[in-house]
């Protein structure tokens, strides 16, 4: 008799059930913050351009879900991101937002996660703290830090033979970060860096910093932004400089390559990404990326195409209920995915553990593996990978974060002027 | 603070005089226009920025070869130039002497320009083609001097002397120097002053464009340059004084010396080391080193 209660509860409890999973969410809804319109919309575009090739190829579906997509324009401007960020949660009611281009967004939007309990995926902001000693809980990151990929190729450049290295790093966070990991991966081996010049952000005339680079080096690491990536190699070498380039992730990401010149072939750099990576995936999604946008495929587009992966699959983890935000959010940050860039995993800390690539610029005659990039364009040949790097390089997170945070002065020059 | 030798020293004398030659293409213009006109031209930078994106358009079109660069200064400059004489004669010239509204009419065309270039070209950064003799160094006693840079000087001292020649020994610039001092009675002796001021109006335009396009493949062309070299030409005018073509050049070579040298020895304080003297001057002399009163 009492089995038989039981079996009826049990029944009951089933039919109760199959309600509920009626009446669950049909939709998950993802809102999108990038720099649309101003000097960044390019890139902003390349960022929503990766998700949205995400969506389309799987026809907005996340399994059952139905994709809401919401891309918000914020003009690069922070204040106009969290105000975005706002609108995207009360109106839209998105469950996850994503956005931001430069770390100082990056540091604006994650407060507003925590605020309302809605997490923030970053695909780009660099800023080291905010995966290492300025955590939010909603937070996670799925692109790189400013200095993970730095390490390995200073580590790379003692490889090679280089021992005296000169850095000029554009003068805000994102170079010194840059320029504190390349040192640190770099003297960590034994090299030296003897010089370090910080051009200001958005110098287009090297005039005034080419004179203070010495000329008894072995190397030149340079961390570029934006235009300045594109005047620096070409002042560089016509100032009579004949020594090896070394340079950081935006040095000759492919916004820039495109629009560079012969005296870019040999200018070796690191980053998470390199649109020459020789995967099948890589091609189909470079090639699919090319015929969609017309564009070579970057590394803001891959870290948002790759964003949208990360999403379905925790969804998929988890019973694909969006509105259990903590629950998916948690399988997010433990599950292992193999991206377009390689595998990656989150840290503990909420950053990716990844391969970092050193590539080197090369000119590629005709149509590189048939994908459909312009012939004869630039690329950014993989020449060496190092496999599942995370941001604190070779040590343990707790030494790791007893430094302070990459600055001007962090690491301090020890060996400059000799 | 980095250590100076002689050789460091010369590189960066040269830099800082091939910088003041890409100055002197910019700001010669916007003093002439003032002297002429009295209209403070704040889209002179916008127009610089247009010219090498005119140069983009033109490269695209006839391509690049080592002797493209000349064409792509005149037609760059020339396009340019017209769209200006078309501003002038519909918009500034109904301001009449409107000093607030001269301003607000040409900082509007600034970022009218600012965001009409991103829709037409995109936000994309490009780097213009540069003939190839001009691309290497050349070493003289162990220092490199980059030949794009001596080309640019080369570039400013021919447009001064063809500058100074046009205003000082013909007839036209007879004509200009009339409307400078006494538009009225210029116009009582038959000289259309509109015209005048139109033509002047284009050709600073096109000083400034041609700039852009010189400076199009040294600096590269991408948004903001506009508004980045802005202030730079003001500096130039207000220290060697507005209207006055010497003064183009003084203030031109002052502030290319001042901004090089004082970002090299003390990059904490560069735009200080370039504005403070600027202040100073404008405290002891309003005028400018050589302007009209």
């Amino acid at each position: 008799m009492k089995a038989k209660w039981l079996v009826l509860l049990a029944a009951a409890g089933l039919a109760l059930g199959a309600g509920a999973a009626q009446g669950a969410p049909r939709e998950v809804r993802i809102g999108f913050i990038a720099p649309l319109t101003g000097p960044f919309a390019q890139v902003g575009k390349d960022q929503v351009n990766g998700f949205i090739l995400y969506l389309e190829q799987n026809k907005y579906k996340m399994g059952p879900l139905t994709v809401k997509f919401t891309a918000e324009d914020y003009e690069a401007k922070p204040a106009l991101a969290v105000a975005k960020a706002q609108k995207l949660i009360q109106r839209d009611k998105v469950h996850v937002f994503l956005g931001g281009l430069l770390a100082p967004t990056g540091y604006a939007l994650a407060p507003v996660a925590d605020q309302f309990k809605r997490p923030y995926l970053s695909p780009a902001p660099a800023g080291e703290d905010q995966t290492q000693r300025k955590r939010h809980k909603y937070y996670a990151r799925l692109s790189f830090t400013s200095g993970q990929c730095q390490h390995a190729l200073g580590d790379w450049a003692y490889e090679q033979g280089h021992r005296r290295i000169a850095t000029v790093g554009a003068d805000y966070a994102f170079g010194y970060e840059s320029v504190g990991g390349f040192q640190r991966g770099f003297e960590d081996k034994g090299g030296k860096v003897v010089a370090k010049v910080w051009p200001r952000l958005g110098t287009v005339d090297f005039g005034p910093y080419l004179p203070l680079i010495p000329r008894n080096v072995d190397a030149v690491y340079a961390l570029m932004v934006g235009p300045m990536s594109l005047a620096f190699p070409k002042q560089f070498k016509a100032a009579g400089f004949k020594m090896a380039l070394l340079g950081g992730t935006t040095s000759t990401d492919e916004f820039i390559l495109p629009n560079m010149g012969d005296e870019a072939i040999g200018y070796v750099t690191t980053s998470h990404y390199s649109a020459a990576i020789d995967t099948p995936k890589n091609h189909a999604f470079v090639k699919d990326f090319q015929k969609r946008f017309g564009k070579m495929a970057s590394y803001y587009a891959e870290n948002s195409f790759t964003a949208a992966l990360y999403i379905n699959e925790a969804l998929k983890r988890t019973g694909y209920n969006p509105d259990k935000i903590e629950v998916w959010l948690e399988e997010l940050k433990k599950i292992r995915v193999d991206a377009i860039r390689g595998p990656v995993y989150l840290d503990s800390y909420a950053n990716p553990v990844q391969n970092c690539y050193i590539r080197k610029v090369e000119r590629v005659p005709g149509d590189r593996n048939n994908l459909g990039v312009k012939a004869n364009s630039l690329w950014n040949v993989v020449i060496k990978t190092y496999p599942a790097v995370s941001q604190f390089w070779n040590y343990k997170p707790e030494d790791f974060l007893k430094h302070p945070v990459y600055d001007k002065d962090f690491p301090p020059c020890k060996f400059c002027g000799q | 603070m980095a250590v100076f030798n002689l050789k460091n020293f010369i590189e960066l004398s040269f830099n800082s005089l091939s910088y003041a030659a890409l100055l002197f293409l910019l700001a010669s213009g916007l003093s002439i226009i003032f002297g002429v006109m009295r209209i403070v031209n704040l889209a002179h930078a916008a127009f610089f920025l247009l010219g090498g994106y005119m140069a983009l358009t033109v490269y695209r079109v006839i391509g690049t070869a080592f002797w493209t660069l000349p064409v792509a200064m005149v037609v760059g400059g020339g396009v340019v130039a017209l769209l200006s004489m078309f501003i002038e004669r519909y918009f500034l010239r109904r301001l009449g002497q409107d000093t607030v509204a001269q301003v607000l009419v040409t900082v509007g065309f600034a970022f009218i320009l600012f965001d009409s270039n991103i829709i037409i070209w995109t936000g994309d950064n490009y780097m213009l083609h540069r003939p190839w003799p001009l691309d290497d160094s050349t070493v003289i006693g162990g220092i490199s001097f980059p030949r794009y840079r001596a080309f640019m000087i080369l570039a400013a001292v021919l447009v001064w002397a063809i500058l100074y020649f046009a205003i000082e020994r013909t007839r036209a610039g007879a004509i200009v120097r009339a409307t400078v001092d006494d538009p009225q009675m210029a116009r009582g002796i038959g000289i259309n002053t509109n015209i005048v001021q139109m033509s002047i109006y284009g050709l600073g335009v096109f000083l400034s464009a041609m700039g852009g396009v010189v400076g199009g493949s040294f600096l590269g062309v991408s948004p903001g340059i506009d508004f980045q070299v802005l202030p730079y030409a003001f500096a130039v005018v207000i220290i060697g004084g507005l209207g006055s073509l010497t003064g183009a050049v003084v203030g031109s070579i002052v502030v290319g010396f001042m901004d090089n040298f004082g970002t090299a020895l003390f990059p904490e304080l560069s735009y200080f080391a370039l504005f403070a003297p600027m202040a100073i001057i404008l405290a002891v002399k309003p005028t400018g080193l050589f302007g009209r009163g």
